[in-house]
């Protein structure tokens, strides 16, 4: 029986395995360092905010492994020999494999700041990292103010945690204006308005030059590139992540910043494969990046991966690009492409509406010249993925998009519909006449 | 930082402790529970009517008071910081000790009222005996433990609804809902009965939105004959008995789910959702309590149709002349309604049912047509082999009082809000059967966006493992989904939403999206492309 072997057994790794698992009957292991069991990295926020426990942030009851003959093994891939298909555990067990399937994720960047390992600085990407910032961060009394250095998805999540316990947060920012780089100006400016809102202590275009330690080899304190020394408990390194492949340095297949693959995630080595956060892409798929740190595009890769692996060869092929994240209580969905007013082409025009009071905001992007819809930012209100999907891949343009908000609207019910607001600044913005359709379930669910 | 410090912080805590105003708000709550105690205990206070006010409203302005010091001065949005670590909400000691006194209160209340003050014959003492100016008030009678239990039943709903609006107030939803079982609860169940009873004292007392078979007992002997005897009026409220639950309660199950009863109008719902609401997250996900469940609600609806059969059938008569419903047409038309509803689902709807749930409605329905097949051959009032009264106490005590009352609520601090509505309710259990097979009703999951991370599965007071669906792409429609809206609110991705759509593609929805491009998803759930 055909043997595969996945390092790592985050989303992509599992997902893999569960797919081989329904396509056939070989013998799958999956090696772990991190934990015995799969858990929802994405989750890990809300188990430091006890909101969850964490047995709650693993989606399957441990029997589901046994029984779906899936073996989890816990331990290091410290070689990996591809010549003799063999892996090498913690310096001293070995695996043997016939197809090996590499899944092992991201690290946290650290850039070579002067103090960056110090005790007391962390990223928060694994598990490890939670238990550290509940050792480290536990309440406002042992840690009296957390610095927490950049400014992207993470860094705004480690920030609500930490508020969460009542926790001083200094947020640097090397952006004029978080997260700046990706949303449009608007956008970017009402998050930054709400995290000052939540008594978060912002820090715009400034960038940490060192930290500084205590007797005990602890951070003890945060100085800026402006001069600034912030006394701190804590400091959150959340520049972003990198693919997590130190392990492979002498393996023979080929790195970039990741592993390199084709279409097919294959590397450069037989029976060698990549997915998920780890895999680099030779050439990017359309808008994306030859590296996707995104839960869902890990899944993917495993589901079309375990095609491959069963028979069935197929290429890796992303649909329409969406995502989706919040910004402590405000949610973030987007569909399509809506670059930020300094990666935006020529032909990108937006139509951004506001909500004169509350934190709600869409921005809508359409190509000049031929109108056609490219991708749509929304906050505080939520929209229909297959809906957004199906008009992007029918290439409509704004004016049917904008006509037809009602029927991609997903907000609760009872909610207040905001589409013919929005529909009416379009209008006066575009000069345009459009009317608003009714809600149609006919057009939501048959396409017609 | 010294290393002590550091020594420390691996065994630091997170804040759970309440403010200052949440703790004042508490004490002044308690001391409104203090007054009923005391009188519990036979301190005699004078000028009843003013005390029992002061009581009540100390309790429901101490709820309010703790809300708004909880929510008052937060953002709206999901308000579950550090629902783990506080023992009342994580089953902790704080979350035993009110198990147990919620439970103990429930023996009391069902077995021993007479500790409550109780006099059958006289003026009644106690706690009871506090209440009786409300209740002459109301009705003109004195109190009994019902009227007592009512009203504190009412004032909960009220006071953790104002709550519970509080901190749900982002979510419109859920502040309509909230509204809606507040009102139910203090007008139709709590109002309206009492005030009927003064009107009319021949009525039974009657919570119209109580339909059977939560409402056992409302086709026995003496309702029906009080009903009968009371008129036109009566007579209006026997047949509504009768539509609610085969001709209303379905209508509006196929446009809404259940939700429109379970989370919108029903006092046990009411109370769940309220009061009930910081335990929902203690209801156990695991795939094998969801097997128990669907084995125990779905037993106690032939308990109740049996025992309900049987007591109807033994105060009709034999004699065609006098009545045009019989001993003889009555059981031939529960067998055939029965008949009816099993051969649909065996014909048109089996496909939908899982191996184990086709076993068991096979197997209940032979035994229900075995036990109704023999009657003919035991004597008067022996239908089933039991006796009709026999039935009829056993199921009163057992799933009436124990399982509704004593495990059903007194539970709530240790297995979630919906222990009842989950496992024991024949109501949510037929309409469940309904929302599952003949329903617009489901919940939509958004394409690819679900992240995996469990917050829907656990809020989820009825134990759905919401995001094992979410997941993969699947719409969720499950029979025990009261549709209280929380998955959606929850969800820090806007993946979840509650409609009522057309039926055609509802459970698989249109093809779903987890991001992949067609052919794949094709090939994945084995479709032609």
């Amino acid at each position: 029986m055909e043997h595969i072997v996945i390092i790592g057994n985050g989303i992509s790794g599992i997902t893999a395995a569960r797919h081989i698992r329904k396509l056939s009957n070989k013998k799958i292991t999956i090696v772990s360092a991190e934990t015995d069991y799969f858990f929802s990295r994405t989750a890990l926020m809300y188990v430091y905010m006890g909101h969850m426990k964490f047995e709650h942030i693993q989606p399957y009851e441990n029997w589901f492994w046994e029984k779906n003959r899936i073996d989890l093994l816990r331990g290091y891939v410290t070689q990996v020999n591809t010549s003799e298909k063999k892996l090498i555990l913690d310096e001293s067990r070995t695996l043997t494999y016939d197809k090996l399937v590499i899944a092992t994720g991201s690290k946290p960047n650290k850039f070579g700041w002067p103090g960056q390992d110090l005790l007391g600085v962390q990223g928060l990407y694994s598990k490890q990292d939670l238990d550290q910032l509940q050792a480290d961060a536990p309440n406002e009394k042992i840690c009296k103010r957390a610095v927490i250095v950049g400014g992207g998805l993470i860094g705004i999540e480690l920030a609500e945690m930490l508020r969460s316990r009542n926790i001083p947060v200094t947020f640097l920012v090397r952006e004029s204006s978080f997260w700046n780089g990706v949303l449009p100006e608007g956008e970017s400016q009402m998050i930054n308005e709400h995290i000052l809102e939540h008594h978060i202590d912002l820090r715009l275009e400034t960038n940490l030059a060192e930290i500084q330690s205590d007797v005990h080899g602890r951070a003890k304190a945060v100085v800026t590139d402006k001069g600034d020394t912030i006394p701190c408990d804590l400091v959150g390194l959340t520049a972003g992540v990198s693919p997590n492949i130190d392990f492979l340095g002498d393996s023979g297949i080929v790195l970039g910043r990741g592993v390199k693959v084709n279409r097919y995630l294959e590397t450069n080595i037989d029976d060698v494969y990549a997915i998920g956060d780890c895999a680099e892409q030779h050439e990017p798929i359309g808008n994306r990046r030859p590296i996707e740190a995104v839960w869902y595009t890990g899944r993917m890769m495993g589901e079309t991966l375990a095609q491959t692996l069963c028979g069935n060869k197929i290429p890796y092929n992303p649909g329409h690009w969406f995502n989706s994240a919040k910004f402590l209580d405000i949610e973030y969905q987007t569909y399509g492409w809506v670059f930020s007013d300094q990666t935006k082409k020529e032909n990108e025009m937006h139509f951004h509406w506001r909500h004169p009071k509350e934190k709600i905001c869409i921005t809508v992007a359409f190509d000049k010249e031929s109108r056609k819809f490219l991708g749509i930012n929304t906050f505080g209100i939520r929209m229909r993925h297959d809906i957004f999907d199906r008009w992007l891949s029918e290439a409509r343009d704004i004016d049917h998009v904008m006509e037809h908000l009602k029927d991609a609207n997903f907000d609760p019910e009872f909610y207040d519909p905001y589409e013919s607001d929005i529909l009416t600044a379009f209008n006066w913005q575009f000069d345009t006449q459009l009317r608003m359709k009714k809600k149609s379930w006919q057009r939501i669910f048959n396409g017609t | 930082m010294s290393t002590f410090d550091h020594n420390m912080a691996l065994t630091g805590e997170p804040p759970k402790k309440m403010g200052r105003g949440q703790k004042m708000a508490t004490l002044l709550g308690m001391s409104g529970l203090g007054i009923l105690l005391l009188a519990a205990l036979n301190v005699n206070f004078p000028n009843k009517g003013i005390w029992l006010s002061i009581s009540l409203a100390a309790i429901l302005g101490g709820v309010v008071w703790f809300a708004r010091a909880a929510y008052g001065h937060k953002h709206k949005g999901i308000k579950n910081d550090g629902v783990w670590f506080k023992s009342i909400s994580n089953a902790g000691l704080f979350g035993w000790l009110a198990g147990i006194a919620l439970t103990g209160f429930y023996i009391v209340l069902y077995f021993f009222p007479e500790y409550l003050g109780l006099v059958k014959e006289g003026e009644n003492r106690g706690v009871i005996a506090l209440f009786d100016p409300l209740s002459r008030l109301l009705s003109g009678n004195p109190a009994s433990q019902w009227f007592v239990y009512g009203t504190l039943y009412t004032v909960a709903i009220l006071a953790f609804g104002i709550k519970f609006i509080w901190k749900y107030r982002h979510n419109r939803y859920e502040v309509i809902r909230t509204g809606s079982v507040m009102f139910f609860q203090t007008a139709f169940a709590f109002l309206i009965p009492e005030i009927m009873a003064r009107l009319n004292g021949n009525l039974p007392y009657y919570d119209l939105k109580n339909m059977w078979p939560l409402n056992y007992y409302n086709f026995e002997q003496y309702r029906i004959k009080s009903f009968i005897a009371s008129g036109d009026l009566g007579m209006a409220m026997l047949i509504f008995g009768i539509l609610s639950i085969f001709i209303i309660s379905p209508i509006l199950t196929y446009r809404f789910g259940k939700r429109w009863y379970c989370s919108w109008v029903c006092g046990c719902g009411g109370l769940a959702e309220t009061i009930g609401d910081p335990f929902r997250q203690l209801s156990d996900k695991k795939v094998s309590a969801w097997k128990v469940e669907r084995w125990v609600v779905h037993s106690v609806v032939v308990f109740v149709t049996l025992m309900t059969t049987a007591v109807i059938y033994s105060y009709l008569g034999n004699d065609t002349s006098k009545y045009w419903l019989t001993k003889n047409s009555f059981l031939l038309g529960v067998g055939t309604i029965l008949t009816f509803i099993f051969g649909w689902v065996m014909l048109f709807k089996r496909k939908q049912l899982q191996k184990d749930a086709q076993y068991g409605a096979i197997g209940y329905f032979v035994v229900i047509m075995f036990l109704m097949g023999i009657h003919f051959y035991s004597g008067e009032g022996h239908i089933f082999l039991f006796k009709s009264e026999t039935l009829r106490k056993t199921y009163g005590f057992l799933i009436g009082s124990i399982f509704s009352g004593v495990i059903g609520t007194g539970f709530y601090p240790l297995l979630g809000n919906r222990v009842w509505c989950r496992f024991g309710c024949p109501m949510a259990a037929i309409l469940g059967f309904q929302q599952r097979l003949f329903s617009r009703f489901r919940i939509t999951t958004n394409g690819g966006q679900c992240i995996s991370c469990g917050n829907c599965s656990t809020y989820c007071e009825m134990g759905i493992d919401v995001r094992a669906y979410a997941q993969k792409g699947e719409n969720i429609v499950r029979s025990s989904c009261v549709g209280c809206g929380i998955c959606s609110a929850v969800c820090p991705r806007g993946v979840l939403k509650l409609e009522n759509g057309p039926l055609k593609g509802r459970i698989d929805g249109n093809q779903i999206l987890l991001g992949n491009d067609v052919d794949l998803m094709h090939l994945v759930n084995g479709k032609p492309s």
